[in-house]
């Protein structure tokens, strides 16, 4: 057995950099055996904590980017733990050291010099937009600001989802503007990969064309560009109300604005993306928008609302591979074909590039389809 | 004529003397206007330091006593005493605290004696305008009401009984008895509850100076202490208990049937029942939601059946006034429900039992008559017991339930008594076996071969689910029937996955869906938690900052049988004390309207928590009673026209105090 003696200057440390509640955690364990890693290869987060609050090495291994900052031990904690934001804070130490993963590097890369983590050029940013119909953003003339996050100017899968949203509010009369080029990625991954330098930049830049635009309601497409917006600019000194899109077409579909006439013959189990549910208790908007859709069969997964299974993508897993039998995607796919489905709805363009991957991975092309509840709402539209 | 204020500062030893320069406050409380004497001593509070006080009073004739001390709450009573027996009115003694407010508090000796003259100086001019005011006198009623028949309630009824109280006893349910009637045994002596508490509910039943009043409730509380008068309701039981026999045989024809509460809906009872055989009284009642003739206007076969004719469909409720001079809470608490924590599977699976429906389980006149079966009537192989359900959780309740690790050690040693061969997991993040005999029965579970994983269980699936979502190759098979509980062994650092025929979980103790609303009948504080507040959590823990209430047993506070009835004893022994004094002196400092300013204009009456303002309709003024006022001072500060004087607190007495203090 090794001998270890603390190190409290680094728990300290940790502490500082966010995570203020480190010492209030009682070592039950239960963000060990409600992390979603004990399906594939468990994590253990207790560990990590305990390391963390002695400052012991171990504390800044691998295990650290493991997480995919899904929330689930965060909302079961006993003690109510910031875990993500412990995370955060550890992650933010290494960043300091440089000693982040490569593929992380890039991604950062790319969002400083570019202002989006796929390395696309930056004047592509919302170049959908016009071909779709979209005009810059004029607050005299738009009610919401559509941010539609960076995934649909470089991935061809999510300008499929922008193309739905763009159907969905002209049937339902809602005026939508955009922002060009200008806009950066809202940072939200950015700042849970650690890199609060870069993330501050990112929102005060982003803050700033708001305030030059007279931006005031803003609609997003991806739960991670909500949960920014409304639980971390305004620290930032950004306030914008946010609306997500399942939210918009909730209230249109019960105001009577969309009228979804054309039936979606399938049986639709959803998903719920950890940034809509866990992290900001969306659980029933979606779920009313789908029940709504004409000859839509709903059925639940197993693991659903805020048990449901992270897709792997969150806290900048996006960017890092994550081995064949590890990944999440993978485990959710069979359970979603399990109830009956042949349609995984979700609301989320990172949930749905991971399913979209395991589709193909899987050899699941012809029995089941992945689609933006948008999408459906879309299809339904005579 | 001038009033002579003699001033006293105390040393405390050095706890003041320390930090202050008690001889320089002294010498300047002599400089003062109205100041007679002035003295420094060692202790005020000694015999010998009151001996000087009523000496001085008596000698120098002294009409004001200004003493620097500690903190009114400490020895303001002793010093008033020492004043009355010198022939002194004890409102005339001001206290100055130089002790919490100023030498506990700084540092500087200089800054020190200086914010304790500026105290004495307050207090001098305060002692100058104050009054003298008579404590009044009133008789106590000499019964007592006990709100809540559990083992709290019974305890405390049988004590005030038995030393000839007259004891009202209102319980809500049909019966008495409360969470202990339900449970098999007991930790960690492993008693019988039903033998050990049937007698007890029998006794409350006959006892001569004890009048049950089963299937009430209290409607409304006024009066104050020694005085209160209280109205119940009795509910209608549609059955004359009066002619009723208790032969049962209304309930065996009963054709009706619905879930049975006391089972915890693992068994069925009648329309007409009384919740279990040993029910004091054990006379039936007549459910009117479940019963045909109410709902549907046919059948009254219980009527047909009841040879002595005790069945009354037009039985109405009834309100019954008591009068009593104190009155104890013990309502007792709920568990919490259990489906608010989806991932563990509670509501879900059939096999996932709260802690009351194992307790019915277990029980030998329960549903499977005390043996440890599934639903569908197997045996189980395997149980785990999950701790800390809902306690020591931020997202439900903080704080820890106090009785669920041993009980769950009691539910493992009644497992492993009925089935020796079954595996008992603990799944539990700290054992808390703190009472007498707890630690032992720790060990003899260990002894008895339970295992326990130091880990909470984080979730709860169906073997079916499991198979469907699981991916790993860790080789664990689980038919359809069983359960898995996942959790980390902490010890181990690793993820254990269990499969079990049963899960058992702790349910918070939590406080009842209506404290709030029993709080308010009877001016009860609550905590945080919402529990009943007790006065002092060390030194008065069953007394209510409403006199003459007394609280006991699972309204105040998570806790098990022996602390329940250790609290229900306490509470009669208060109880008696005030009854037993036959006459009590109550607050002099009460309110007092003056008629002349008084517009009419009823803002005190709303504001006033103890309703002891009336109005006079005829000469349009509010009216004081000065029996029920309890000196808050409220309606003095909320009267726009300066009508009301709060006696003792008056403006003018404040004011004199703050100019004492920022002439220094």
């Amino acid at each position: 057995m090794e001998v270890a003696t603390p190190f409290l200057e680094v728990a300290e440390a940790i502490e500082q950099g966010g995570a203020e509640d480190l010492n209030v955690c009682y070592q039950c364990a239960t963000c060990t055996g409600s992390c979603p890693w004990g399906f594939v290869e468990p994590l253990n987060v207790r560990r990590l904590i305990h390391l963390a609050q002695l400052g012991l090495e171990g504390y800044e291994g691998e295990d650290i980017w493991r997480c995919t900052t899904c929330n689930t031990c965060k909302i079961r904690c006993p003690r109510g733990v910031g875990i993500v934001d412990l995370i955060r804070s550890i992650r933010m130490m290494i960043g300091e050291t440089g000693l982040i993963p490569q593929s992380l590097r890039a991604a950062l890369g790319s969002t400083k010099s570019e202002g989006n983590p796929w390395s696309g050029e930056r004047k592509l940013r919302n170049k959908w937009a016009a071909d779709l119909g979209f005009t810059p953003f004029d607050k005299n003339e738009h009610e919401y600001l559509l941010f539609a996050c960076c995934m649909p100017s470089y991935d061809s899968r999510s300008r499929k989802l922008v193309e739905a949203v763009a159907k969905v509010l002209s049937a339902a009369g809602i005026r939508a503007g955009v922002l060009g080029s200008e806009e950066s990625c809202c940072g939200e991954s950015i700042r849970k990969i650690g890199d609060e330098g870069l993330f501050g930049n990112l929102a005060e830049g982003n803050g700033k064309l708001f305030a030059e635009h007279g931006v005031e309601r803003v609609l997003v497409i991806s739960p991670h560009c909500y949960h920014t917006f409304k639980n971390e600019y305004p620290e930032l000194g950004t306030s914008v109300q946010v609306t997500h899109m399942t939210e918009l077409m909730a209230s249109a579909i019960a105001a009577g604005k969309l009228d979804l006439k054309k039936p979606v013959d399938a049986a639709v189990t959803y998903h719920d993306p950890c940034y809509l549910g866990r992290h900001n208790e969306i659980y029933d908007a979606p779920r009313e928008v789908l029940r709504s859709i004409p000859g839509v069969k709903f059925t639940e997964m197993i693991r659903n609302r805020d048990c449901s299974l992270c897709c792997g993508g969150g806290g900048g897993r996006m960017w890092m591979e994550t081995k064949f039998g590890e990944r999440f995607s993978d485990l959710r796919i069979p359970e979603a074909l399990g109830v009956g489905a042949d349609v995984l709805a979700t609301a989320c363009p990172y949930c749905i590039n991971m399913f979209e991957d395991s589709r193909l991975n899987l050899n699941k092309e012809d029995e089941i389809r992945i689609k933006d509840v948008t999408e459906l709402v879309a299809e339904a539209l005579a | 004529m001038p009033k002579k204020i003699g001033v006293y500062i105390c040393h405390c030893g050095s706890n003041i003397a320390g930090t202050v320069d008690v001889e320089a406050v002294a010498e300047f409380a002599k400089g003062l206007g109205g100041v007679t004497l002035a003295k420094d001593y060692k202790f005020m509070c000694s015999d010998p330091g009151q001996d000087m006080l009523k000496e001085d009073i008596r000698s120098s004739g002294l009409d004001g006593v200004v003493i620097a001390a500690c903190s009114p709450l400490m020895h303001e009573l002793t010093f008033r005493k020492a004043a009355l027996e010198a022939g002194l009115n004890p409102f005339l003694v001001q206290i100055a605290n130089i002790r919490e407010q100023c030498s506990w508090v700084t540092e500087d000796r200089a800054l020190a004696t200086q914010k304790a003259k500026a105290l004495v100086a307050g207090a001098v001019a305060r002692a100058l305008s104050h009054e003298p005011l008579e404590m009044r006198r009133v008789e106590v009623q000499p019964s007592a009401l006990i709100v809540g028949g559990g083992i709290a309630g019974i305890q405390a009824a049988l004590d005030l009984a038995d030393a000839g109280v007259q004891v009202y006893m209102v319980e809500r349910e049909p019966t008495i008895g409360g969470h202990m009637a339900m449970f098999d045994k007991t930790f960690p002596t492993l008693d019988c509850s039903a033998c050990i508490l049937t007698p007890k509910m029998t006794a409350v039943g006959s006892h001569p100076n004890i009048q049950l009043m089963a299937y009430s409730e209290v409607e409304e509380v006024s009066g104050y202490i020694g005085n209160f008068r209280v109205k119940v309701r009795r509910k209608a039981a549609y059955v004359d208990h009066d002619k009723c026999t208790g032969c049962g045989l209304c309930m065996e024809k009963c054709p009706y049937k619905v879930d049975s509460e006391f089972d915890q809906g693992l068994s069925k009872r009648r329309a007409i029942y009384v919740p279990f055989p040993q029910a004091v009284p054990n006379k039936p009642v007549i459910d009117r939601d479940a019963c045909a003739y109410f709902k549907k206007g046919k059948c009254r076969v219980c009527e047909k059946v009841c040879e002595p004719g005790a069945i009354d469909f037009e039985q109405q409720d009834s309100i019954e006034e008591i009068e009593t001079g104190a009155i104890i809470v013990s309502t007792g608490f709920q568990a919490m429900d259990m489906t608010a924590m989806p991932q563990l599977g509670y509501g879900k699976h059939a096999e996932v039992y709260s802690a009351l429906e194992f307790e019915r389980l277990n029980n030998a006149a329960g549903p499977t008559l005390g043996k440890i079966v599934t639903k569908d009537g197997r045996e189980p192989t395997s149980v785990a017991i999950l701790h800390c359900t809902g306690s020591r959780d931020e997202n439900y309740h903080r704080y820890c339930s106090r009785v669920c690790c041993m009980y769950a050690l009691k539910y493992a040693h009644l497992i492993k008594e009925k089935i020796p061969e079954a595996a008992v997991y603990q799944f539990y993040i700290d054992m808390r076996c703190f009472g007498k005999g707890y630690e032992e029965f720790y060990q003899r579970l260990q002894e008895e071969g339970v295992r326990f994983i130091r880990g909470k269980a984080a979730q709860v699936w169906s073997g079916k689910e499991y198979r469907a979502i699981a991916t790993d190759d860790t080789g664990l098979e689980v038919d359809d029937a069983q359960l898995v509980v996942q959790a980390e062994d902490t010890l181990l650092g690793k993820l254990v996955r269990v499969p079990v025929d049963m899960i058992v979980l702790t349910p918070a103790f939590e406080a009842r869906d209506d404290a709030e609303q029993v709080g308010k009948a009877f001016l009860l504080n609550r905590g945080a938690d919402g529990f009943f507040l007790e006065q002092h959590p060390k030194l008065a823990p069953v007394s209510t900052t409403n006199d003459g209430v007394f609280i006991a047993g699972g309204c105040q506070g998570p806790k098990d049988i022996p602390d329940t009835v250790a609290q229900g004893s306490a509470a009669a022994s208060k109880a008696l004390s005030l009854i037993t004094r036959r006459e009590i002196e109550i607050e002099a400092n009460t309110a007092y309207i003056d008629e002349e300013l008084c517009s009419g204009c009823k803002n005190c009456l709303d504001i006033c928590p103890y309703n002891a303002i009336d109005f006079d309709d005829e000469k349009n003024r509010a009216v004081l009673n000065e029996a029920l006022c309890k000196a808050c001072g409220t309606c003095a500060a909320t009267c726009p026209s300066g009508a009301i004087r709060a006696r003792h607190f008056a403006d003018d007495q404040i004011f004199a105090e703050i100019e004492g203090v920022m002439s220094i």
